[in-house]
């Protein structure tokens, strides 16, 4: 099922009793039904819908995929400051939303819980409803909005999105920062973390303790805060083209193992050492280190399982739960999500 | 269910559940709390509670729910939708008693408050360690976390950093089924669906926060304040347009009007350009070479905006005096009238100038008068109606006036409430934004919070069709008269 239009999005929903929404899939395990569950690709209902540049916010419809809108955007000097990752592989907005996954520019404003506004969406009831507003602040009404981001399609299908978006830094300098080892990783992190400069970026990776940093302003400020950093810390500045594909390979997750299982787990600065530990005493386990240490993302070969995670996280790709780690489960919750899908139509929270 | 056949049976319950140092029951206590800083509106509750522990709340909250009795939770105060008008016979818990900052880790930023705590405490105890709790709202020297959960509070740099939403990233809560959850958690990522993210904002249906974890930010190595002033409101409001497309991102662009002005200059002495009938007050933030170079643009930027008069602060004394103008303007305008209403429409921020020219005409044609200080880079608007409530029909003017721009915010694209909530105040124009199958979900998901409808009954939806009374029909004590919603 993919449909191109609203109403057919609400035909498509009432016609099947069990249903998975999916984006392009670039999140698989998010994206696989269980048996007995119809999947509802979003990915014909795509376009930009309504932007109004000096507004600085946009409405698109869920299966607009991210390199469509970061070239609209971009022609006005705009972006989504959090980088919506797997942009290259194909991702929407609406899977990006329901995935309530953010890239390395997550750092210095904040992820899509923070950017989005409004929604429609189709609830179990086969109900076209909107959520939110379309201006940058509002208080009016719960905000659903957010309650939707990493939902994972549980509690309806996304249809049409509203952001703010933020003027895009006019350059950006990208340094690799060297620590001793992962503990020295974390005082580096904090260092730069509290220090003047306002990132753009602070990420880290797992097999040598490095940590990237990415500065965005004028040209004329990059080069003394650059300086500065660099007289202050050990590494060096990448040159633009390197800068490029370093951030390519982490937005595209390409350091993954092709074809294997990826999970993100939720972690603070101080659990990075534990997290590389972690890591490294899987069999053949690659990781990444996100947003200043606040996300580990952990990839495995293909067939390879993660192990009991201490911190509770999300499989990306790759067979099993959807959900890993310690899981918190109320009354509430259930009851949130009758609300919304009264009849279970679409995955409970746990499956 | 049994129930206190009244108030003073209420009162003996709490007493004997609480501890009676926790209980305020003698009626000069009670009639502080018979409003918010929306003075328009009046209720007298049962009984007050001031609990000293969390357990002491959840167990109050447990009793509420046990009964079927209504409470409202409240911090300081400062609502200015209502949002902490008591229900008539129902319990007020007040939390200010709850006023720890239980963790305040430097390393990791963040901090872990208890809902009593005063916004303001956040900044001052994270200072030392060069950090900062970004959201500001004017109140913020007496105003609590909990109510700024509650109410999503902004403030005047929400434009950088936007509400209090995104500010908060786990929170313990108990709810009004006497359920206690915990909601995200100390990493600055989610997994799952966002619950804090619903929960803030929820002005206080779904129940009340326990304990709060804050990110807390590097405070700004650098500011560049500038004020300018303008010959027509309007110029000021085209100004602000233009400063917001040039893709310059500015910590806060605040407006004050003529009479915002005159007050603020009688209040706190502040000195505005003459002959200006708006200022506008724009703020630059970051490291001192970004600000430096964002300051050359800024300057253009107003040249071209045909400003009366440019003054950008030359020091930290100077930019704390426009600050202080700008914070006191609300109750200076007060000052200027027996009684004021705000209101905190938004509209795009492209139609600032004529949003605010047409309210300038309605406030000529209508013969009230109206004073717009306001949080002009999110095009939110912070309309002050004055009136006289001793005038037989003050109150339903200015009434009548917020309702007109209300709706024009609507019209526009743009929305009832930006920082204050629906409250008790707004509540008949929340269907003005949300049509009833829209406004039907809202009250599904309130229900799952509260499915007797207790925990703050009478805000946020429209009166009569409350969920309480569609699922259970009259409480007993309504029906006695004893309680009554609001």
């Amino acid at each position: 099922m993919s449909p191109a239009t609203l109403e057919e999005l609400v035909a498509a929903v009432r016609a099947h009793p069990r249903v998975l929404p999916v984006g392009a899939g670039t999140k698989a395990r998010l994206a696989t039904a269980a048996p007995g569950f119809t999947p509802l690709s979003t990915r014909a209902l795509r376009g930009i819908v309504e932007y109004e540049p000096d507004e600085f916010t946009f409405t698109a419809r869920a299966g607009t995929p991210l390199t469509e809108l970061a070239a609209v955007l971009g022609e006005r000097g705009q972006y989504l400051p959090f980088d919506p990752p797997l942009a290259a592989a194909g991702a929407t907005l609406g899977g990006t939303v329901a995935a309530g996954l953010s890239g390395p520019g997550r750092w210095r404003f904040g992820g899509v819980r923070d950017f989005i506004l409004g929604a429609r969406f189709v609830d179990g009831e086969g109900r076209l409803l909107r959520v939110g507003g379309k201006v940058v602040k509002n208080a009016a009404g719960f905000d659903l909005p957010k309650f939707f981001v990493g939902s994972a399609g549980c509690c309806g299908v996304l249809a049409e999105l509203t952001f703010k978006v933020f003027p895009r830094p006019a350059a950006t300098r990208t340094l690799r920062l060297t620590a001793r080892d992962a503990v020295d990783q974390v005082r580096l992190l904090r260092a730069c973390a509290g220090g003047r400069w306002e990132l753009d970026a602070l990420e880290a990776t797992v097999e040598e303790p490095a940590v990237y940093v990415r500065i965005g302003a004028g040209e004329a400020a990059l080069g003394p805060l650059v300086a500065e950093m660099l007289a202050r810390f050990p590494g060096r500045e990448l040159t633009p083209a390197e800068a490029a594909d370093l951030w390519a390979v982490v937005s595209g997750f390409t350091w993954a193992h092709p074809g294997g299982a990826l999970a993100k787990v939720l972690l603070t600065s101080g659990e990075v050492p534990a997290f590389v530990a972690w890591v490294r005493a899987q069999e053949a386990g690659r990781g990444w280190i996100a947003a200043g240490g606040n996300a580990g993302y952990l990839s495995l070969p293909p067939g390879g399982a993660p192990a009991v995670s201490p911190w509770p996280g999300v499989r990306l790709r790759g067979a099993g739960s959807r959900w890993l780690g310690p899981r918190r489960t109320a009354a509430v919750m259930t009851a949130v999500k009758r609300a919304l899908d009264p009849a279970g139509r679409f995955p409970e929270l746990e499956d | 269910m049994s129930v206190p056949p009244d108030p003073a049976r209420i009162r003996a319950e709490l007493a004997a559940l609480l501890g009676p140092g926790s209980l305020l029951a003698d009626e000069a206590p009670l009639a502080a709390y018979e409003s918010d800083a929306l003075f328009a509106f009046a209720a007298r509750p049962a009984a007050v509670i001031a609990p000293r522990t969390a357990d002491e709340v959840v167990a109050a909250v447990r009793w509420c729910h046990r009964h079927g009795v209504p409470f409202v939770a409240r911090g300081s105060g400062t609502s200015l939708s209502g949002g902490a008008l008591p229900v008539a016979g129902g319990i007020v818990i007040t939390l200010n008693r709850l006023n720890r900052i239980l963790r305040l880790d430097p390393a990791e930023r963040i901090a872990v408050v208890e809902p009593g705590v005063v916004n303001l405490a956040v900044t001052l105890a994270a200072q030392p360690y060069g950090l900062h709790y970004a959201p500001d709202p004017s109140s913020q020297s007496v105003c609590t976390i909990g109510g700024n959960v509650a109410f999503n509070a902004g403030g005047a740099h929400c434009l950088k950093y936007g509400m209090t939403s995104n500010h908060v990233l786990g929170l313990k809560a108990v709810l009004a089924t006497g359920e206690v959850v915990e909601f995200g958690g100390t990493s600055r990522e989610q997994v799952g669906p966002d619950w804090t993210g619903l929960f803030v904002g929820n002005e206080g249906l779904f129940g009340i926060a326990l304990e709060v974890t804050l990110q807390l930010l590097p405070r700004a190595e650098c500011f560049h304040t500038v004020l300018a002033g303008y010959a027509t409101l309007e110029q000021a409001g085209d100004a602000v347009a233009a400063v917001i497309a040039s893709g310059l991102l500015p910590g806060a662009i605040e407006i004050m009007e003529q009479l915002a002005l005159q007050a603020a200059t009688a209040a706190v002495h502040a000195d505005y350009p003459p002959g200006c009938e708006a200022v506008l007050i724009v703020e630059l933030e970051g490291p001192r070479e970004v600000v430096a170079a964002d300051r050359v643009r800024l300057e253009t930027i107003l040249a071209a905006s045909r400003p009366v008069e440019v003054r950008p602060a030359r020091d930290a004394a100077e930019r704390l005096a426009i600050w202080k103008g700008r914070k006191s303007a609300f109750s200076a305008v007060g000052r200027l009238s027996p009684d004021f209403i705000v209101q905190d429409g938004v509209v795009p921020r492209r139609r600032l100038g004529e949003a605010l020219r047409r309210i300038q005409a309605w406030s000529r044609e209508m013969g009230i008068r109206c004073a717009n200080v306001f949080h002009a880079g999110d095009g939110n608007l912070h309309p002050l109606i004055l009136y006289d409530g001793r005038e037989p029909d003050g109150l339903r003017r200015a009434e009548e006036l917020a309702g007109r721009i209300l709706r024009m915010c609507v019209e526009m694209g743009g929305s009832i409430t930006g920082e204050h909530g629906v409250g008790v105040e707004k509540r008949d124009y929340l269907p003005v934004m949300f049509p009833p199958e829209e406004l039907a979900l809202l009250r599904r998901v309130r229900a799952a919070f509260d499915p007797a409808g207790i925990a703050n009954p009478g805000k946020m939806f429209p009166e009569g069709i409350a969920p309480a009374l569609t699922q259970t029909g009259l409480h007993p004590l309504e029906r006695a008269g004893v309680i009554s919603r609001e």
